[in-house]
């Protein structure tokens, strides 16, 4: 069997790298080791992420300016209503309320918001020095709730708590506070969606196509959503739950409290797509829903497949790199490379857990290597060991990819066009093939040649 | 977008809304860039350096390489001592730079970490270096960072022999590579001998070469910032982001030093050429003769379609300083200026530039977009100028927009060219114009729909 290459890498770095058919397994789920280039956010930032396209909350940014600013309308999630969410808001505190305490700002800020804007829900999120320096946001937040007859629901996401993943779960359990504050209503037979965040528009297709095979929506979380639709929540029969990375506690939490089940899904690819909108329809025990879903999954997976076939002959044989955020999204991503023809030679991850790189080391070929939070170095080493010709990234991957003269494809929230579904499986294969085959490359290539 | 701004302004003493600034570790982490086989180092959460390598990338389109101390809640009770030592070791062993510029974060700051003392008990292999500089993101802003860091990089390096080397030292300011070689190229032109701290030239404008090199062949070399020192003098340009340089130089080094506004404008680039020929007794080339020359031609030809436009500028201290001076000094009206960045300097160079060019203009640091979106809906301007936050306004309130500062994260090529020098000027008054004219054909009436402008 082949071995990994290994030369160059730190010790401590070895057991996050194997290879797809290595016993041993790896490293996960840990800390990054101090000194890397991590790719890595923080706890603060996995907890925005996820609440910012509740599109008529206001975010308040409790701590200095900085992590307001960087995540000033971070991500590309669309709203077809209010636009509150895009804005920045924050204590911006100074060296005296370092000093002194920042709570009387917190206070004020919450003041001014209520004036100007008269909102129904504000999230506060508390950032690295907020605990260190000793204000009491829950109480603030309580007290203004009280004042107010608003909900504001603190967010205590200090950036050094644990990593993104820690505030994923910070966040869930603000959902959860705030579907608490709904009155008991009566079931519905609809659902909802957990982990899906209208990125590109991406809500929209997946709520058109359950709206094709008669399924109901009741939540969408938190992809174009409000107050009073994640609310409502509980109500629902089946939870669907799409970045298993962020939402799969929200998902559990919720079929304890409210006895919702929920299954998994992506929709990413045809495969998953088809799988996935035949398996609500199975799960709500719905047979009109099963028919329709048959009968449009299988309408669609034919005609997506046909509008494929001329990118797969662009794409034979590629070779692609995967570095995203969590391992399910990797895991899509392997199979619907396959669908192109295009064989993944390494896959890796910022957060990805132990069952999720259980998959990928399954699923992948064998040879390709794996390795959870990587550094640009062994980005770098592992896609000129491999021969990748195109990385699938984030923000930071991208200009890497580029100087190595590698297509890219950002899957994250730089993504330009929906990738979701069966829409969003032609669009992939378009930018696929756009990045790959653009004639940028050439002069390089035939540089290299000579 | 963003049109919930309500047009009646009522005072905020606790509340940003749409920040005009960040914070002070990013604009550390770009000035460490700008050195020669440099890491900087984040002494922080992972997020911040995440979030800083983020952002620069998403301005400079180009990789930004910084390490963080990543820490934990172990490392906040206990201290981030042994976090940055391991950090030290681990980075020289696998990533090695020639010097690692440790800077702080809010975090390191609140719980008060020594960094001092933890670089005075690593172990740093032979020939290499580590320096720090404390940035307490409660502080200041972005501008303030990258001021601390050249100072970080001075207080630890620069070193006086008592022997002058002849050389001018030069501070840029908070500006793109495309401005640091343009003022490399007019100091070259002067026939003056420089060093140049930072210069982020030829790293975040690196040329693609198919690999990728994780330090570039750009940046100031650690034995010209020991050389500092022994300068004959130095000018500091833009007074937030580089005086403190200037000063610390004179301070440590006996180096005297000028401080001045970023050479954004005609006048502002003539006081900078005069400067520096005032040192070198020499006479202005030909080649920049000819450049101004050319600025003032365009001027002139152009300059109907700009004469008593009133413009909004936002964005860094020295830049927006710089911008309105020029804006002012061809008959446009700098009406509203404002910077999120604190210092009641800015008011004072403002007024100044006012009261020479007799504007009627409204100039506030520490403001925010908010403020300056508000005070639009009360006054509407011809033009806004800043970086890419601004298009949520000019969309809202329907102007055309000039990018121009930091960050642009919308559009391409921005950090390559010039905004300083005479070339600088012309390209800004390009853009001034495009933006102008493309707006008065789109609103023309076919009837009014011009050849010839």
């Amino acid at each position: 069997m082949k071995q990994l290459e290994t030369t160059g890498l730190l010790d401590e770095r070895q057991k996050f790298i194997c290879l797809s058919g290595d016993k041993a397994g790896l490293k996960c789920e840990s800390d990054s080791v101090a000194g890397a280039i991590s790719q890595r956010a923080c706890v603060y930032c996995g907890a925005r992420v996820v609440l910012n396209p509740i599109t008529d909350a206001y975010h308040i940014i409790h701590g200095p300016i900085g992590c307001a600013s960087y995540t000033w309308d971070l991500r590309g999630s669309l709203t077809s209503g209010v636009e509150t969410y895009r804005n920045a808001f924050s204590t911006d505190l100074q060296e005296k309320d370092v000093i002194f305490g920042g709570g009387k700002k917190l206070t004020g800020a919450i003041d001014e918001i209520v004036l100007k804007f008269h909102p129904k829900l504000i999230f506060v999120y508390a950032t690295c020095i907020v605990g260190v320096i000793g204000d009491d946001v829950e109480s603030i937040c309580k007290a203004a709730e009280k004042k107010y007859g608003i909900i504001v629901i603190p967010v205590k996401s200090p950036g050094f708590s644990g990593n993104k993943s820690t505030g994923y779960r910070l966040a869930c359990d603000a959902l959860l506070e705030l579907m608490s504050c709904a009155r008991p209503a009566e079931k519905s037979i609809g659902i909802n969606i957990l982990g899906d965040f209208n990125l590109s528009g991406e809500m929209w297709i997946i709520s058109e196509y359950l709206k094709k095979i008669g399924v109901n929506i009741v939540s969408r979380i938190t992809g174009d959503s409000t107050c009073d639709e994640i609310m409502k929540a509980p109500t629902a029969a089946l939870n669907i739950v799409q970045c298993a990375g962020s939402m799969g506690y929200l998902a559990n939490r919720m079929e304890e409290i409210y006895g919702i089940p929920f299954i998994k899904v992506s929709f990413f690819g045809i495969e998953d797509t088809t799988n996935s909108l035949l398996r609500i329809a199975y799960a709500l025990h719905d047979g009109k829903a099963v028919e329709k879903a048959k009968n449009f999954t299988d309408k669609k997976s034919k005609e997506t497949a046909s509008l494929l076939e001329p990118y797969k002959r662009l794409l034979h044989d590629r070779k692609a790199a995967i570095y995203v955020g969590g391992g399910y999204k990797a895991i899509s991503l392997i199979r619907q490379f396959r669908e192109l023809g295009i064989r993944s030679v390494m896959v890796g991850t910022q957060t990805g857990k132990k069952d999720e790189y259980e998959v990928i080391r399954e699923l992948a070929d064998p040879g390709t290597v794996v390795l959870d939070d990587a550094n640009p170095a062994e980005l770098e080493k592992f896609m000129r060991q491999t021969g990748a010709d195109i990385l699938v990234g984030g923000v930071k991957e991208r200009p890497l990819a580029y100087k190595l003269a590698v297509a890219f494809c950002d899957h994250n929230h730089e993504r330009k066009q929906p990738l979701a579904g069966y829409d969003g499986a032609v669009n992939f294969a378009k930018e696929i093939n756009m990045t790959i085959n653009s004639p940028v490359w050439k002069l390089l290539k035939e540089e290299a040649a000579v | 977008m963003l049109n919930g701004t309500p047009k009646e302004i009522s005072e905020r003493k606790a509340l940003r809304i749409n920040p005009a600034k960040t914070c002070q570790p990013i604009g550390a982490m770009y000035a460490a860039l700008g050195v020669h086989r440099c890491m900087p180092h984040s002494h922080g959460s992972q997020g911040c350096c995440s979030y800083h390598r983020t952002l620069l990338s998403r301005h400079f389109k180009e990789p930004a390489m910084a390490t963080t101390s990543s820490f934990t809640e172990g490392a906040s009770v206990f201290g981030g001592g042994s976090n940055l030592k391991t950090a030290a070791k681990n980075i020289f062993e696998i990533y090695d730079p020639d010097i690692i510029a440790v800077h702080t974060t809010c975090l390191s700051e609140t719980i008060g970490d020594d960094i001092r003392t933890y670089i005075s008990q690593m172990e740093i292999p032979e020939g290499k270096f580590v320096v720090h500089t404390n940035t307490p993101s409660y502080v200041g802003s972005h501008i303030t960072g990258f001021s601390n860091m050249i100072c970080g990089f001075i207080n630890y390096l620069s070193k006086s022999t008592g022997v002058k080397n002849g050389k001018a030292a030069l501070i840029p300011g908070f500006v793109n590579p495309g401005d640091m070689r343009e003022i490399k190229r007019i100091a070259s032109l002067l026939g003056v001998d420089y060093t140049m701290l930072p210069d982020t030239s030829g790293v975040l404008d690196a040329p693609m070469t198919g690999k990728f090199d994780m330090y570039p062949k750009g940046g100031t070399k650690i034995a010209d910032i020991i050389g500092l020192g022994d300068c004959d003098y130095s000018v500091g340009l833009g007074e937030f982001a580089s005086a403190a340089g200037v000063a610390l130089l004179d301070k440590k080094c006996k180096v005297k030093g000028n401080i001045m506004g970023l050479p954004i404008g005609i006048e502002a680039t003539d006081r900078f050429v005069m400067e520096l020929t005032k040192q070198t007794k020499g006479e202005v080339p030909y080649e920049l003769e000819e450049e101004r020359g050319q600025l003032v031609d365009i001027m002139i030809d152009s300059h109907p379609y700009f004469h008593n436009k009133k413009v909004a500028i936002f964005g860094d201290p020295d830049t927006v300083i710089g911008l309105a001076e020029f804006a002012a000094s061809i008959g446009m009206i700098p009406r509203f200026c404002i910077t999120g960045t604190p210092g009641e300097m800015f008011n004072q160079r403002m007024s100044d530039v006012f009261e020479r060019h007799n504007i009627d203009g409204i100039a506030k640091p520490a403001a925010d977009l908010f403020e300056l979106h508000q005070m639009l809906k009360n006054e509407k301007v011809d033009l806004l100028m800043g970086g890419t936050h601004g298009k949520y306004i000019a969309r809202a309130e329907d102007l055309p927009f000039v990018r121009i500062g930091f960050p642009i994260t919308d559009r391409y090529i921005h950090s390559y060219l010039p905004i300083v020098g005479y070339r600088g000027a012309i390209r800004i008054l390009e853009m001034i114009l495009n933006a102008l004219m493309d707006r008065q054909d789109r609103d023309a009436a076919d009837q009014d729909l011009e050849l010839v402008m």
